[in-house]
């Protein structure tokens, strides 16, 4: 009695009933495909907002203006501006050997208009570091210069969301849009950087900070320093260094009465993913209950089986079959069946993550697939003993009585 | 096919030697005596065929015979070999090699073909596919069904269900064919063909053991054994 044999006798256990048989692969199909499909999902929303906050570069740093906090604001005494100066000051390569540039951002939201379209976007005022610390590379044009901050030019440079909404599939360069009832000449366009479907980060207007503040917003307080440090492993180091070089200008003398705050683009990628990853365990832990249920399935259908198949055991161990012959041959039934529902189950889940759902592309977790396959299999052998194990201990004159 | 001689045996040695088997149910007030003290030993190629009413404790016999159940006292030699404390296993290549079953319901195995079913014995004894194959055509072939041999059991009439079943038994050369009723569900017709089946059987050299209740049945045999109440009450030889 060899191995061979003995899954051609469970083979033609399972053609026999085809209908139950498949109903119950489809048990394991649909666990073992959800724990992969949803893994996949999980990891492809990880690595699309991971991508999203790259795209706006891992080495920066923002310093903010103020708090989240409002009541906490409220209550201070001295609530001193974002200044330019404190952004000159950052840039400092004894107290500040971590930072390579610190650029100041104001924002006016605004709508901008372009021979009778128009559309809501914010202008962002900035020096021409913006595009370097950004990570916003020049598509088309020139970018902001110098020149552009220091005489207060009407100059812009547009991304690629703005260009769409206005020009459509004009030409942008030299033309004139007019933001907040100021005219500006389109002097660059930023590359598209794709939107994840979070944050869009095509959807930009960059101008001179002495221009947006002059003709927009008015000398208040800057809304960001946006800090380049020399590389995403030492931003941690250069969100130290902003902190004591801002806390002595500010005068801070506790983190509670902190009048900015600054946000890491690293720790912002940990910590996202940290919390997907949380979101991904969770939809695992779903789909292997579905996995489980599916399991006690094939133990059903199993036991079904066995008591169906009384009689046929009975003859069998008449004839000479060994205790060990049926219990293999009950057991390589249930992992027949797991086997092949866990296969397809694999194979559709590998067709099921190239459809792009909610704008997450699903990335497949390798080990998700090794690990459902493997677990399909086990579920086969575990829930599958318990039958194949009453199966061989019938007693052959009782198996042989039933009717 | 020839006249077949297990290795193991000899003419001397009894194919079935039984001395005071008993078998008791239950215990106490509820306890009941199938069979009582049973002596009976069978000859290597003696047809015998063993009556009784129902009740009589005759499946009993048969199940003990058949190393399927275990006495409760006494002792059982099988070809020479004792069987009396033989654990599940070894009980199960004993009837794998030494006896070849008949049942009253054929007992055949249902959407398998002829040719399967008669492979089966072979298949637990670990024969190689092809020769598997080739003795199994061959025991189909002796009993008369080398065209039904793809066809399920539930595509034969009774009576080739029942040769099927005959021709398993036989396909792993065992001391000894044991029939229980094997005539039971069947027409006269196919009743016929089986028993004539068995009388050639018995012609070549095989050691048969029938049960049965009819006597008509009883007669093909050559000799009878006829148990009441769990005893032998007669023991009987047919005239030839």
């Amino acid at each position: 009695m060899n191995v061979i044999e003995t899954v051609r006798i469970g083979l033609q256990g399972i053609a026999a009933n085809k209908l139950r048989s498949g109903l119950t692969m489809l048990g394991i199909l649909i666990g073992v495909a959800s724990v992969i499909v949803l893994m996949a999902i999980g990891n492809g929303a990880s690595v699309a907002v991971t991508a999203s906050i790259e795209s706006l570069g891992t080495n920066t740093l923002t310093v903010r203006h103020g708090t989240f906090s409002g009541d906490r604001a409220s209550t201070r005494t001295q609530f001193k501006d974002l200044t330019v100066d404190d952004a000159v000051a950052l840039v400092d390569p004894i107290l500040a050997p971590d930072v390579v540039s610190a650029t100041p951002v104001v924002t006016a939201a605004t709508t901008c208009t372009f021979e009778g379209s128009s559309y809501s976007t914010s202008v962002t005022g900035t020096w021409p570091s913006y595009f370097d610390a950004s990570n916003s590379p020049i598509g088309t044009g020139t970018p902001l210069t110098a020149d552009d901050v220091l005489n207060s030019r009407r100059s812009i440079v547009l991304g690629q969301t703005v260009i769409g909404e206005l020009f459509g599939d004009v030409d942008p360069l030299e033309k004139t849009v007019t933001c907040g009832g100021v005219p500006f000449t389109v002097v660059g366009t930023i590359e598209e950087k794709g939107s994840s479907g979070f944050l869009d980060a095509d959807d930009v207007a960059v101008a001179p900070l002495s221009t947006v503040q002059s003709k927009l917003t008015g000398y208040g307080s800057l809304d960001s320093i946006l800090v380049q440090a020399s590389s995403s492993e030492t931003s941690t180091a250069a969100e130290s260094e902003v902190t004591s070089i801002l806390d002595q200008r500010h005068g801070t003398t506790s983190e509670a009465n902190r009048d900015y705050q600054v946000l890491n683009q690293a720790a912002l990628i940990s910590t996202v993913q940290d919390t997907i990853g949380i979101f991904t365990v969770l939809l695992g832990a779903v789909a292997a209950i579905s996995l489980l249920v599916g399991g006690i399935g094939i133990t059903n259908i199993m036991l079904v089986t066995v008591t169906e198949r009384t009689r046929e055991i009975g003859i069998r161990k008449a004839i000479g079959a060994r205790k060990s012959a049926i219990m293999t041959q009950f057991l390589i039934e249930a992992m027949v069946l797991s086997v092949i529902g866990g296969g397809i189950g694999v194979l559709l889940a590998l067709l099921a993550t190239r459809i792009t759902i909610a704008d997450v592309t699903p990335v497949i977790v390798p080990s998700s697939v090794i690990g459902a396959f493997v677990v399909s299999v086990s579920i086969g052998l575990f829930f599958g003993s318990y039958p194949a194990n009453r199966a061989a201990s019938l007693r052959p004159i009782e198996a042989l009585r039933h009717e | 096919m020839a006249a077949h001689h297990p290795a193991a045996g000899d003419n001397v040695t009894p194919v079935i030697d039984l001395q005071g088997i008993t078998k008791v149910y239950g215990s106490g007030d509820t306890e009941v005596r199938a069979l009582d003290g049973i002596d009976l030993s069978i000859a290597r190629g003696d047809y015998v065929a063993i009556m009784g009413a129902s009740g009589s404790g005759k499946s009993t016999l048969m199940n003990i015979v058949g190393a399927l159940d275990a006495s409760t006292e006494g002792h059982y030699a099988l070809d020479g070999i004792s069987i009396d404390d033989l654990d599940e296993s070894a009980l199960s290549i004993v009837r794998n090699r030494k006896i070849g079953f008949i049942f009253q319901s054929f007992n055949l195995i249902p959407r398998t073909s002829a040719l399967s079913n008669v492979e089966l014995p072979l298949v637990y004894r670990g024969v190689r596919r092809k020769e598997r194959r080739e003795r199994a055509i061959a025991a189909l072939t002796s009993v008369g069904l080398a065209d039904r041999m793809h066809h399920m059991p539930n595509e034969l009439s009774g009576g080739q269900q029942q040769r099927v079943a005959v021709a398993r038994a036989l396909v792993a050369e065992p001391s000894l064919l044991l029939a229980d009723e094997p005539t039971g569900n069947l027409d006269s017709r196919s009743t016929g063909d089986v028993l004539d089946l068995m009388g050639e059987l018995h012609d070549q050299g095989r050691t048969i053991v029938m049960i049965t209740h009819e006597d008509d049945v009883a007669a093909h045999a050559g000799r009878v054994v006829t148990l009441v109440d769990g005893r032998i009450s007669e023991d009987r030889r047919n005239s030839a």
